[in-house]
């Protein structure tokens, strides 16, 4: 996996205008489903993923969101449907097959080793080597400044490549792992949940890799279940509610308030105003979280 | 956001930190400070400690247990631990002394089908634990009662006796004693071929844990699997690996047990396997994988040989061993503990 990726890499750096879009898309779900024994865990998806654009898929907890990636990712293989990747039907059977065809993921809580330094974190799974039949070594000096460079291009200014990744912030670690992708030639990339357990600075700088990774040439696919955190970088945005969607939009077809009212679900929010009122809550403030509730489910309609 | 603040004073931060610091980030820095204390304890404490030949005495002691302490230190990285490693190692030399002596072959037959059988122990364990995602402490917890309740059975099918037949004047004794338990003398010291096998085996396994994609992948699997996982790197094939090369110096190991002398006891090996696996946490692996050393796995075993020996010339009752391990032991794990708050929380 050495020489050939980093070839590409020029390619990628020098890219002066914004990717045309292409006739194929770089993914394709039609009508994916996926159960587990008799529990139906995802049914009819469908969503495209294109160079250079973000597809945010939003949902709250049990929506269907993780199992949508693990098959993407190559984790779980779908039962229902065609995953295209490219124009081509395709059923990944592991990560790594997944890696292999240019989609690369970057989990929440699982993006790294934290004992280990940056540098092998960096390269894991990929690692750089020199040296031939049992003397074949790790180009130790390569990695670390490769690590170092691609770092400070996406904006990250590290002490120590030598420092257990462990040490860095959750949006820091966050960043490393993108910039992985991105430096492995990653074609599409999937971020999951990465803003879930940041504060609100961290998950800006975020973003703003989402974007760097965007204008890079990627398609992104961002999974959260933010839509203050998804509006801003979206293109397009899939909503999953019990392992259903229900409903796809571009940016242009739905404003915030809409996103969020959709997401929210304005009826379950109305039904726990009334719950809280009952259990004693403070009726004005429930009466005013009511009418906010009101106004979105409006809007949304 | 830390990061974008400082941007301009970027390449100060690395300076600040000194040698000692650096070297205290070592895995193995407790072990060694602690070999060394307590190498100067028993030279003042017992003056025959410091003889050339009592020296190769603790070097050959602590090659022992340090040639299955290497294994079983990777194995740790990796986030495994091997509670058959001590009776395996007693089952290779049953298999290559029983074999022989049954068939009347000449004895490097048995010695190949012993690495055979090593090997495969290790496969098995990793294999099962593998497919199972059981723990690694019951998987092997059950091989080591059943290779307990071979070794002893299966002695006593064929050799009729609790030890094995004397092979002493079978075809291939001489040649594989002189592979397996040869003594050479360097500046006035009788060493043992084990202590040059256990070099060579730390050498190989510290350049394979830091500068081979393999390496990496030892501290990976056994720092965050699914990450590992996530990423690529191949898990199954990496554990079962560890666990092979346990079944590997398991069988080096037997075989110099085998051919020192002539014969091996069946129900020997037992309780070594926690002696092994001290050795490393000593040594600064963390029972919970993803950190730790091949050298700092020597050095748990020879801080082992010198207190196992020391006490000897020390002249004290040797009752006072297992205090003086377990104490150890304790130590090395409240400084393991610390290094890893330091590196996770810093």
């Amino acid at each position: 996996m050495s020489t050939g990726q980093i070839n590409q890499q020029p390619l990628l750096h020098n890219e002066q205008d914004p990717p045309a879009p292409t006739p194929v898309h770089l993914m394709e779900l039609d009508g994916v489903g996926k159960h587990y024994g008799n529990i139906i865990a995802l049914s009819d998806v469908t969503m495209t993923v294109d160079q250079g654009r973000v597809t945010c898929v939003l949902g709250d907890n049990g929506a269907g969101k993780s199992t949508l990636i693990k098959i993407i990712a190559g984790l779980h293989q779908h039962d229902e449907g065609t995953f295209r990747i490219l124009g081509q039907e395709r059923r990944l059977t592991s990560p790594r097959e997944a890696l292999d065809a240019g989609i690369a993921s970057v989990y929440q809580d699982l993006a790294v080793v934290p004992l280990m330094p940056i540098w092998r974190n960096f390269f894991l799974g990929s690692e750089l080597t020199v040296g031939k039949g049992p003397f074949k070594r790790l180009d130790v000096k390569r990695m670390k400044t490769v690590t170092k460079k691609e770092l400070a291009d996406m904006g990250i200014d590290l002490r120590d490549v030598n420092q257990p990744i462990g040490q860095l912030s959750g949006g820091e670690r966050q960043c490393v792992a993108i910039a992985r992708a991105v430096y492995f030639g990653a074609k599409a990339l999937i971020l999951d949940e990465p803003t879930a357990a940041l504060g609100v600075k961290q998950s800006g700088v975020v973003l703003r890799y989402i974007l760097q990774a965007r204008d890079r040439g990627l398609g992104v696919i961002f999974i959260t279940h933010n839509p203050h955190h998804a509006y801003p970088v979206g293109d397009s945005f899939l909503l999953l509610k019990r392992g259903r969607s229900i409903g796809s939009y571009d940016k242009k077809d739905i404003e915030l308030d809409e996103l969020t009212g959709l997401m929210a679900g304005g009826a379950e929010l109305q039904e726990l105003a009334h719950e809280l009122a009952d259990l004693g809550g403070y009726p004005d403030v429930v009466r005013e979280v009511q009418a906010d509730v009101d106004v979105e489910v409006t809007s949304a309609e | 956001m830390a990061i974008l603040v400082d941007v301009p004073t970027l390449d100060e931060r690395v300076g600040r930190r000194s040698v000692a610091q650096n070297l205290l980030g070592r895995p193995e820095v407790g072990a060694l400070v602690g070999a060394i204390v307590l190498f100067v304890f028993f030279s003042a404490a017992a003056p025959v400690f410091l003889q050339p030949n009592s020296f190769a005495t603790v070097l050959y002691g602590s090659s022992t247990f340090g040639i299955m302490a290497v294994a079983v230190s990777l194995l740790m990285i990796g986030g495994e631990f091997d509670l058959s490693a001590g009776v395996a190692v007693i089952s290779s030399a049953l298999t290559a002394s029983l074999f022989s002596w049954y068939f009347s072959m000449n004895l490097w037959v048995g010695v190949g089908l012993a690495l055979i059988v090593s090997l495969l122990i290790g496969f098995v364990n990793g294999w099962i634990l593998m497919k199972t995602k059981l723990p690694s402490f019951i998987v092997t917890l059950a091989t080591f009662l059943m290779l307990t309740g071979l070794n002893l059975a299966l002695t006593r099918l064929i050799g009729g006796s609790v030890a094995t037949p004397s092979i002493a004047s079978m075809d291939g004794f001489q040649s594989a004693r002189a592979v397996f338990a040869n003594s050479f003398t360097i500046g006035g010291m009788d060493l043992k071929s084990p202590i040059l096998i256990w070099i060579v085996l730390v050498v190989i396994a510290s350049w394979l844990l830091l500068r081979t994609k393999i390496g990496n992948w030892i501290f990976a699997v056994g720092g965050d699997e699914n990450a590992a996982r996530a990423v690529g790197v191949p898990v199954r094939a990496t554990k079962i690996g560890l666990f092979m090369g346990v079944g590997f110096c398991g069988w080096v190991l037997g075989m110099h047990n085998l051919f020192a002398f002539d014969s091996v006891q069946s129900g020997e090996g037992i309780g070594n396997e926690f002696l092994y696996i001290i050795a490393a946490v000593i040594g600064g692996c963390l029972l919970t994988g993803g950190y730790g050393s091949a050298i700092g796995g020597a050095i748990g075993a020879f801080i082992f040989g010198m207190a196992n020996k020391g006490i000897v010339y020390a002249e004290w009752n040797p009752d006072w061993f297992k205090f003086f391990l377990g104490l150890m032991l304790l130590l090395a794990t409240i400084v393991n503990l610390i290094v890893k708050r330091r590196a996770e929380l810093k």
